[in-house]
């Protein structure tokens, strides 16, 4: 008896005025359902998403420079004693493909296949392909601007967490949260910065 | 979902009335949604369920029966259930009061599969928005739970999460961009109001009829969220917020879409 007057009163509380006290986390979470690899766990924020979660800049109480602090920390680079940029390209080939594959880690994707960057959604790229989104900026003719270990390094970083530089960034954290492997974000950056990919040709 | 094969002949013949009918616009009639808007119409009038009796007495907010112009002020609040519901909602509810019907197969598959058949939800969908086709987009903001289900909207709308780290605003708070080729509205502002009201749609890559529960239901899968649910508090929230910030455009429902 004690059990359904609880279950009423937790009825009660997801009557249209409590809103607030639900949180957003546990709205969507009523709201939907764990398909495939999409689970529950998903609609917990870190830290920075929930800076973020608001209309134009950041939430009140944040500090943009200790979130773009944290953000620099959290960038794994590649391991090397002396420089050499051979150490941050892979094949542009496979970085191409990486580029225009649009699949991973949504509920009808299956999780054995590799997860696409899928830069074309946002980004112009080669000259080439015409089907480019246009919510990132242009990367046409990225290799122009060398393979200094400073690029390196800033092109790494902007793919492993674009928040260390724009700290509401819209693109994903591809190398914290996951989505490419060290060696796809490799592929990835041969294909902006190898002078024979049709980025820069 | 049964075929009306008269239902479908009226259709056939309304299309095609398009061009000696000088009152519609072609544009509006050549669009296969309208065999599902009689497929829906016919559903509405069939008795069904436990209780055998139609959905003519459902109440979609304008009061029992009244279907033309109802969609123009959906989602709204509805004092029997203490509820703000959207179109979907609100015909489950009449499903499962009026008819008496048990949901769970309607909720098993509310939204068919590329290729159809079109399921019973998305025609009874098609068919009460077409009879607001025309009408101006009109969603109500008087009782408190209509205001709070806008500001639950907004903050749905920015809510970052997953692996991607996407909101709906990722894509869809800046005006004249695109995805690939795909051209993306900003949902913030009356550029909302087209978009609303174009849904339900025929989506000829899918060749079926798609609602708008089912276009939220395709986003939070590529925000690389959990699957959004037909009729839920999130799904109306949303839509309260796009229907509200592009209130006054036409609504231009059954829509015709890529």
């Amino acid at each position: 008896m004690k059990k359904v007057v609880m279950i009423f009163m937790s009825l009660a509380l997801v009557a249209p005025f409590s809103i607030a006290e639900q949180g957003i986390e546990n709205v969507w979470k009523a709201s939907t359902k764990e398909v495939g690899q999409a689970k529950y766990d998903r609609l917990s924020q870190d830290e920075l998403q929930d800076a973020c979660s608001t209309k134009g800049g950041v939430k009140e109480g944040y500090d943009v420079n200790v979130l773009r602090q944290k953000a620099q920390e959290s960038i794994v680079y590649p391991k090397y004693e002396t420089f050499d940029p051979s150490y941050y390209l892979g094949d542009w080939k496979n970085g191409e493909s990486i580029a225009k594959n649009g699949k991973g880690l949504q509920y009808n994707d299956d999780p054995k296949d590799p997860n696409g960057g899928n830069c074309y959604a946002c980004h112009q790229m080669a000259q080439e392909e015409v089907a480019y989104g246009t919510l990132g900026t242009t990367l046409q003719n990225y290799g122009m601007r060398g393979q200094s270990e400073v690029m390196m390094q800033y092109t790494w970083a902007k793919i492993y967490n674009p928040h260390v530089y724009n700290v509401c960034s819209m693109m994903p954290r591809f190398g914290v949260n996951g989505i490419l492997t060290e060696q796809q974000m490799k592929d990835v950056m041969a294909y902006l910065l190898d002078p024979n990919s049709p980025v820069n040709n | 979902m049964k075929i009306n094969m008269f239902q479908r002949m009226i259709a056939g013949l309304m299309m095609s009335a398009s061009l000696i009918a000088p009152t519609y616009a072609q544009d509006d009639l050549d669009n296969p949604a309208w065999f599902m808007v009689d497929d829906g119409m016919a559903l509405w009038e069939t008795p069904n369920g436990p209780n055998d009796v139609s959905l003519e007495e459902c109440d979609l907010g304008l009061g029992a029966g009244v279907v033309e112009g109802a969609f123009a002020q959906l989602p709204r609040y509805f004092e029997d259930t203490n509820q703000v519901m959207d179109i979907e909602a609100r015909i489950l509810h009449c499903m499962e009061t009026i008819q008496g019907r048990d949901l769970v197969d309607v909720l098993a598959k509310p939204y068919s599969n590329a290729g159809g058949p079109g399921t019973e939800m998305e025609a009874l969908v098609a068919y009460v928005a077409s009879e607001s086709n025309g009408m101006e987009l009109a969603t109500p903001q008087d009782h408190p739970a209509e205001q709070a289900a806008y500001e639950l909207g907004e903050q749905l709308f920015y809510f970052r999460a997953g692996p991607h780290d996407f909101s709906c605003a990722t894509c869809h708070s800046q005006s004249n961009k695109r995805i690939r080729l795909t051209e993306l509205a900003n949902l913030t502002n009356d550029e909302s109001g087209p978009v609303f009201g174009s849904w339900p749609a025929y989506r000829k890559t899918e060749g079926v009829v798609r609602t708008m529960g089912w276009r939220l239901q395709s986003c939070s899968r590529q925000q690389r969220l959990t699957q959004l649910q037909i009729g839920s508090e999130a799904t109306t929230a949303l839509e309260v917020f796009l229907a509200v910030n592009g209130a006054g455009a036409e609504i231009t429902a059954p829509g015709y879409k890529r």
